[in-house]
């Protein structure tokens, strides 16, 4: 009995990480890409924050694949050309703490889909509205907003200096091959 | 019933042979490189049977024979004891002969192997990408440079050098029936020449896993005489066909307003994305997405309806777009021969 135990537990721990890497590819939403109904400000009277009307913001903030695949669609969609790897660039660093226009994954989903007024593409209907969430969740992993357990690593090639395996062959230094 | 059971086998291994054939086998070599491994696979596979054969008969007589009766088995039998040192040393080097043999074999396989490209004319780059094959035709002239996916033209009879590479993880190339395989690695260019002896399509395969859809990696190479395939090479270089309908007209145009610009090419209009496969002359391929359907009005549809139920974790995303719109980008897609 105490076996079995010792057993099952671990593995349901194990199960529970399985969260962390769900896959869902397929947009749930019967609704056209960038048709949700998100607030462009959190700013109401009343004081009352508009709540989001779907659970894409939940699902996506603490997923390691979509964050993962954010981070790629990051370089796909050129947004380093004006953004650099995060660092800032024409465009305002994501990597910091300041935010123009809100930290939350709804502000930033409205900024990457309707674009802000100083310069920032709107890219409705030119990303699925999956990947924007995708995306929005990859920029507030810059600056820390995602769990470390699930945000993508930094690349190689961004590393003070070069990993492992691109180190430079001691015996060969110097000589050309 | 024996005699049921003696055609069962026989048919078995009918069919099981019947797999060696086919536009995709390391036992039907269709280039002097397969034939070259292909010779030394079934050399190494027949001598190492032969070896066991005698192995097992050795250990087998023993077993079976009925020990000699010997008077006194303490005393040394001088001759005997000889005898045996002679047959085992006799078996070790034979054994070390053979071993040093078939090196020497794989050795002198191999230098022929790296001879086949030596004097090649045609330089392919082909890069590996999640799940698809990107290649791209070198030429002094840059306009002559030409970039295409998952399908190699080649011309038949000639030596042809690929240089590999990879954008993200580890891939293998492999077309068995022309070559052995060589990985595609991220950061590195490796070479691998191959050569078809007769025009024909071959079948190749990612051969390194390389994550979700690696079973749905697949190419063609298409061998063809020169003058076919000087003509093919000149072909894909012009820009894409203008949409003949109206029906394709407006699918240009939502192709240009949809996300599909962002990853796609498509020469001679504004769609320039590099990160997915070129689209210019998609309808003149036999296959889409890297081998996984056939081409056809039907399958496109298919796979831009809903491509992560083709290739599920496909790096080409669900666009949402309704019958009408889909049909326009079908027929407009359908015409770029
Ligand atoms: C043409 C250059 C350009 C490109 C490409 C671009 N951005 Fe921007 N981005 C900007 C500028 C400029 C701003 C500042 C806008 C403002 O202040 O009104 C901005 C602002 C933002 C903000 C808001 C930052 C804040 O502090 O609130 C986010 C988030 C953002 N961009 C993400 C992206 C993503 C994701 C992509 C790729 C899909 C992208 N950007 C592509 C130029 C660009
Ligand atoms: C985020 C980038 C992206 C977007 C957006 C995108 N695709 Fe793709 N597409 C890909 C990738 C990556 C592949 C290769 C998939 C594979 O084979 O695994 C592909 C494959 C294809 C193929 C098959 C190509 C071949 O050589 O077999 C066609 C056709 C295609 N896409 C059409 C479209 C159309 C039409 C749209 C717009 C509705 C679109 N794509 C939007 C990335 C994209
Ligand atoms: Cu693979």
């Amino acid at each position: 009995m105490r076996c079995a135990v010792a057993v099952l537990f671990p593995v349901v721990l194990m199960l529970v990480a399985c969260q962390r890497e769900e896959r869902d590819t397929r947009p749930q939403s019967a609704l056209g890409s960038g048709e949700q109904p998100t607030p462009v400000t959190t700013l109401v009277p009343g004081g009352q924050r508009p709540s989001p009307t779907d659970n894409k913001a939940a699902s996506f903030e603490a997923n390691a694949f979509h964050l993962s695949e954010g981070k790629r669609l990051f370089g796909w969609f050129n947004c380093s050309g004006c953004h650099a790897n995060g660092g800032g660039g024409m465009g305002p660093a994501l990597m910091d703490e300041k935010w123009i226009y809100g930290s939350s994954m709804e502000s930033i989903h409205a900024t990457i889909r309707d674009g802000r007024p100083n310069g920032m593409p709107s890219f409705r209907d030119k990303i699925p509205d999956d990947q924007i969430w995708e995306l929005a969740a990859f920029v507030r992993s810059l600056s820390g907003k995602a769990p470390s357990s699930a945000a993508p690593s930094r690349n190689d090639d961004m590393m003070a200096h070069p990993s492992e395996n691109r180190m430079p062959n001691a015996a060969t230094l110097g000589k050309s091959p | 019933m024996k005699r049921f059971a003696s055609i069962a086998f026989v048919t078995a291994i009918a069919l099981f042979l019947q797999g060696c054939a086919g536009w995709q086998s390391a036992l039907d070599p269709k280039g002097p490189a397969a034939s070259e491994l292909a010779w030394l696979i079934w050399f190494f596979t027949g001598l190492c049977a032969a070896v066991w054969v005698l192995v097992m008969i050795a250990l087998a007589l023993p077993l079976m024979m009925r020990p000699r009766e010997r008077a006194e088995p303490l005393v040394v039998d001088a001759d005997a004891d000889n005898r045996k040192l002679r047959v085992v040393l006799t078996a070790v080097g034979l054994t070390a002969v053979i071993l040093v043999g078939l090196t020497l074999l794989s050795f002198f396989a191999n230098r022929t192997l790296a001879a086949i490209g030596s004097d090649a004319a045609l330089t392919i780059r082909v890069t590996g990408h999640q799940w698809w094959w990107e290649v791209r035709y070198e030429d002094a002239t840059p306009s002559h440079i030409l970039t295409t996916a998952n399908e190699i033209h080649i011309p038949a009879g000639e030596p042809v050098r690929l240089l590999l590479t990879s954008t993200d993880v580890i891939h293998s190339f492999w077309v068995p029936s022309l070559s052995g395989k060589l990985d595609l690695i991220p950061g590195r260019m490796n070479v691998l020449d191959i050569k078809a002896d007769k025009p024909g399509v071959y079948r190749g395969q990612c051969a390194e896993f390389c994550g979700a859809q690696h079973a749905n990696m697949g190419t063609f190479i298409i061998a063809e005489p020169r003058e076919k395939f000087d003509a093919w090479w000149n072909d894909q270089l012009e820009p894409a066909a203008a949409p003949m309908s109206d029906e394709a007209k407006t699918g240009e145009n939502l192709f240009l307003k949809r996300p599909c610009v962002m990853c796609h090419k498509i020469g001679g209009t504004p769609a320039g994305g590099t990160v997915a496969p070129d689209l210019t002359h998609i309808a003149s391929r036999q296959t889409l997405a890297a081998g996984t359907l056939t081409m056809s009005r039907g399958n496109l549809a298919a796979w831009i309806a809903d491509p992560q139920g083709v290739k599920p974790g496909s790096h080409m995303p669900v666009v949402d777009l309704n019958g009408d719109e889909l049909n326009a980008i079908v027929a407009y897609l359908e015409g770029l021969k």
